[in-house]
């Protein structure tokens, strides 16, 4: 199965061909020109970045009520930092705590807080995570690294068209001192999946 | 009817490739195919719904024999031609196969 595999089952040369030629096309039909697709690139790229979303976490770790927030409308809570501005979908955000683990995942596609969190991986794309995870769970962590005691409940999330999810980690211990920047610095891109801890 | 692209509990599809790619995409193609898609849904030409019906309506051994953008650009032509957009074979290379 190399299905979800970056680089593809057909010659890279070829599938590039091919891709010039619509845009060509496109360009030539005036449906498009090449500076709108370069500014729909560079826009995207400019805003989304897992950083975002770390900068939410640090946020709800230092200020209880916007933590409050963040968890009854993530939507809202999120416009409050200038993020997600006019976007169409609805964030939920899902809290880890000492005795539930949290992992988000699309079964059916490749929906994902990417205003938030910038593009996703491969593996969040691929067949093997969105068949599994569901199933699985806690298997699948385990081929992340990451290995939760039987303790721990896992709370597996599907995101749709219209609701997508992001994981607000555990603080790590020993933190108390750190100022919210610093705090933002210690949120991997991979916690606020969920398939790693802090 | 279920379509192929609801893998939900499916089993089969053996361990996840867990490596950390922090680049979004993996070829300049892949990017262009995100520009392409990003601007038309802009214009209006498509919406998200449309398109992910697209993608998902693919027939399953085409689903799976593909990558990921690969999926996005079957879909975008697929989708133009519906629109009339492009004509169909428009996109053929003279003398080669598309």
């Amino acid at each position: 199965m190399t299905s979800g595999d970056p680089a593809g089952g057909h010659s890279d040369a070829s599938i590039s061909r091919k891709v010039r030629r619509l845009e060509t096309l496109l360009e030539e039909k005036g449906v498009l020109t090449g500076t709108q697709l370069d500014e729909a690139l560079d826009a995207f790229l400019a805003g989304a970045s897992p950083a975002s979303g770390a900068r939410v976490v640090a946020r709800a770790w230092t200020d209880a009520g916007f933590r409050s927030r963040l968890l009854a409308d993530g939507t809202a809570a999120v416009r409050e930092l200038g993020y997600m501005e006019g976007a169409e979908q609805r964030l939920r955000v899902v809290e880890n705590t000492a005795s539930t683990h949290n992992v988000i995942v699309c079964t059916l596609c490749s929906c994902y807080p990417l205003r938030l969190l910038g593009p996703s991986p491969s593996w969040y794309k691929s067949e093997a995570y969105r068949s599994r995870v569901v199933r699985e769970p806690r298997a699948v962590l385990e081929e992340f690294g990451l290995r939760l005691p039987e303790t721990t409940d896992i709370t597996v999330w599907d995101s749709s068209a219209e609701t997508r999810y992001m994981v607000l980690p555990r603080r790590p211990e020993g933190t108390q001192g750190l100022a919210e920047e610093e705090l933002a610095a210690l949120v991997t891109r991979n916690a606020l999946i969920g398939t790693a801890v802090l | 009817m279920a379509r192929i692209n609801d893998v939900g509990g499916t089993q089969g599809f053996g361990p996840v490739d867990t490596t950390d790619d922090t680049e979004p995409f993996h070829a300049d193609w892949e990017a262009r195919v995100f520009g392409i898609w990003n601007a038309l849904r802009a214009q209006g030409v498509f919406n998200l719904d449309e398109f992910r019906d697209t993608v998902e309506s693919m027939p399953p051994t085409e689903y799976l024999a593909t990558s990921y953008y690969e999926r996005w650009y079957l879909a975008l032509v697929a989708l133009l031609e519906r629109k009339g957009v492009i004509a169909p074979g428009e996109l053929d290379e003279p003398g080669g196969a598309r």
